[in-house]
């Protein structure tokens, strides 16, 4: 069957194996045919880290059991296929909310762990891994371990933000976290430039519990790196409310409808649409969380080339200078998608090849077209030249020296992987695209 | 559901219907006993019911093909019911490739043993059982397959057409005793049975069908189609003559 990344600009013919019982996903592995095996959750990987060409995909999303929870410690047991949207209908009426949580409520636990993910709190609770406290892990000798830190600290974090390639997750436990609510009392701010934004996110990465900035790409000169800083904790308030009505793209909207003056108004009305004073409102904490998922399918709105997201961090020190030249690249090419989004990271993630560092993020969308895939390519540079790096679950382009040059823990990585999956049985796109594993 | 909350026994419940069904019966407080093979499976299933919504959930192991684990799982779950009503589902069928059955007579009695004769001796035993209660609903997994013969499922349907044939009958006989017995008729479900079989008509996820289940059950209804246009395609299907009908490739 054929599949694509979250972002359309990636395809791959796969066959698929859609386990429903734990002893399926043992099948899948015995199967043992040629093109490797990868694991797949939600499929809100961008890029091509979530395909398998030519290979075989297991697709997890039927394993969504809830094994144990232990109301004290937090401590949920699952299995890979739960969802973001599952945690929190289950949990936020108990208080407790998944301790990092990515853009869309339907990437998995799996995927979480995967890629490591970071949410808007990952100043105040880092990424997903940092509260993994073990996993049950199918292995490429057909082999289940139960692997902690404590068991065997390699192979633990290699598997954080392993992206999939040291076998398939049976089970993770990881803990949530208490005080969660359902509503969250949001401020919004009005940054008129990239300077009055790095001072301010200086500021709330201290104090906020979730930060998140949203950037006009397009804006260029003083206005240049100008947007809405949102801020939020958890407030007191009653129940859900009835859900936000969700709807869907229907079809591929032409691409000629998304240029850079259909954008550049967008993006002009949402800047304004906060006040200049700034406001402060009570949203429900999943719209907060996830703003794009109540309209299923949005990425249909870029048509049907695509699109590619980029999304770099660069430490502290380096940001100033590395995020004007990169929003430089961007407003001059005239090619940036809706919104982008500016935030800051904490601290490393515990995976060797975990996304986050102490420091700046930048993501946005861009429409694939002529000369795109150059842009990225330059974007990508001047990240690593500020000793920053891209975020693997968004990636699609990157070399494989670049890779190289941005992950500094690859050898223990690739130690770990010549240990457990010697045949690089374990495999996707992206993992032959960098060089990971040579083909199988 | 009144007082005590009602116990479901979920017979077949690895399957992903049985499973949506036995979450959509303990989100509204039932009692549930998951009967089936595959006992880590049905343990994690288990699991899963406790950490969402803190019933009491218990596994047992049953086989449909092997009549001596029928009495003991009946047996388990009245008691673990008691004192209040118990409700049994039915999710037991498999569907090998109308190709594989052709080539293997073997096959097609297993399909016609596992989808109709064990199905049947079940229901025999359960019977009695709910006529001495007094109440209670059934609720049996039939098929689209069953309304008519066709090229491409004749076996699996001619299966489930047998059983549509003997839940009439049951229905009739434990509607005297003030139980009701619900015949759901899915088209294609988006599960194991179906998967990498290509694009299927009006295809419905599991969570659907269990709704759909769900609601009939409550209801009483004596049949229903889920999705429910199949109601109308089967009806057209069922109006063509045999003398057309057998030269169509469905």
């Amino acid at each position: 069957m054929q599949i694509s990344g979250w972002g359309r600009a990636s395809q791959a013919q796969v066959r698929a194996a859609r386990p429903e019982r734990p002893r399926d996903i043992d099948a899948a592995l015995a199967e043992g045919r040629s093109g490797g095996l990868l694991a797949r959750g939600g499929g809100r990987a961008y890029g091509d880290a979530a395909l398998n060409d030519g290979g075989q995909v297991l697709l997890t999303r039927r394993l969504d059991r809830l094994l144990a929870f232990d109301a004290t410690t937090g401590d949920l047991v699952c299995e890979p296929g739960v969802t973001f949207a599952d945690l929190l209908d289950v949990f936020l009426p108990r208080g407790f909310m998944p301790p990092a949580s990515p853009g869309t409520a339907f990437a998995t636990v799996g995927g979480a762990v995967a890629a490591d993910v970071h949410g808007k709190n990952h100043d105040r609770h880092g990424s997903f891994g940092d509260h993994v406290q073990w996993f049950d892990l199918l292995l490429a000798d057909g082999t289940t371990q139960r692997v902690s830190p404590q068991s065997d600290p390699e192979l633990f974090a290699a598997t954080i933000g392993g992206m999939g390639l040291t076998g398939i997750l049976r089970a993770v436990c990881f803990r949530m976290l208490p005080g969660a609510s359902h509503n969250v009392a949001v401020r919004e701010r009005r940054m008129p430039s990239l300077d009055h934004f790095l001072t301010a996110c200086a500021d709330v990465r201290e104090t906020a519990t979730f930060q998140v900035g949203w950037i006009d790409a397009l804006a260029r000169g003083p206005a240049l790196g100008r947007g809405i800083l949102e801020t939020a904790e958890f407030a007191p308030g009653a129940g859900a409310g009835p859900p936000r009505r969700s709807r869907a793209v229907p079809f591929d909207l032409p691409s000629a409808l998304l240029n850079r003056w259909t954008i550049g108004a967008f993006n002009g009305a949402y800047f304004r649409r906060v006040p200049a004073a700034g406001r402060e409102r009570a949203r429900p904490f999943r719209d907060f969380l996830y703003p794009l998922d109540s309209i299923h399918d949005w990425n249909r709105i870029y048509g049907r080339r695509g699109f590619y997201q980029f999304q770099a961090v660069v430490p502290d020190a380096a940001a100033p200078v590395a995020l004007r030249q990169m929003l430089e690249m961007i407003s001059s090419a005239g090619r940036a998608s809706f919104l982008a989004v500016l935030k800051t990271l904490g601290r490393p993630g515990r995976g060797m090849l975990s996304f986050p560092l102490r420091g700046h993020t930048l993501a946005l969308d861009f429409p694939r077209g002529p000369g795109i895939e150059a842009l990225l390519e330059r974007l990508a540079a001047t990240a690593l030249e500020h000793g920053g790096r891209v975020y693997l679950a968004k990636d699609a382009l990157l070399t494989q020296a670049q890779f190289r040059a941005m992950y500094h823990d690859l050898p223990r990585f690739e130690a770990v992987l010549r240990r457990v999956d010697p045949r690089g049985v374990f495999i996707s796109d992206q993992a032959r695209r960098l060089g990971l594993k040579g083909p199988p | 559901m009144s007082e005590a909350p009602d116990t479901w026994l979920v017979a077949g419940a690895s399957s992903a219907i049985a499973r949506a069904f036995a979450r959509r019966a303990a989100a509204a407080n039932a009692n549930v006993v998951l009967a089936g093979r595959d006992r880590p499976d049905l343990e994690a299933t288990a699991a899963d019911l406790r950490v969402r919504f803190t019933q009491r959930v218990e596994v047992a192991d049953f086989d449909a093909s092997r009549p001596e684990t029928h009495a003991a799982v009946l047996e388990r779950a009245k008691s673990f019911a008691a004192p209040a009503v118990l409700n049994l589902f039915v999710a037991v069928g498999v569907m090998p490739s109308q190709a594989d059955i052709d080539a293997d007579p073997d096959l097609a009695e297993r399909v016609v043993q596992t989808n109709f004769s064990a199905v049947v001796r079940f229901l025999q035993m359960a019977a009695p059982l709910f006529e001495a209660q007094k109440r209670g609903r059934i609720v049996v997994l039939g098929s689209v397959a069953g309304d008519r013969g066709r090229l491409s499922n004749y076996v699996y349907g001619a299966a489930k057409a047998g059983l549509h044939a003997y839940l009439q009958g049951l229905r009739a006989r434990l509607w005297r005793a003030g139980v009701t017995v619900t015949t759901v008729k899915p088209g294609p479900v988006d599960t194991a049975m179906t998967f990498g079989l290509g694009r299927l008509p009006l295809l419905v996820q599991p969570d659907a069908v269990a709704t759909i289940c769900w609601a009939a059950a409550l209801a009483g209804r004596e049949e229903i189609y889920a999705p429910p246009p199949w109601r109308f395609i089967m009806a057209i299907l069922r109006a063509i003559p045999e003398k057309i009908f057998k030269k169509l490739s469905l």
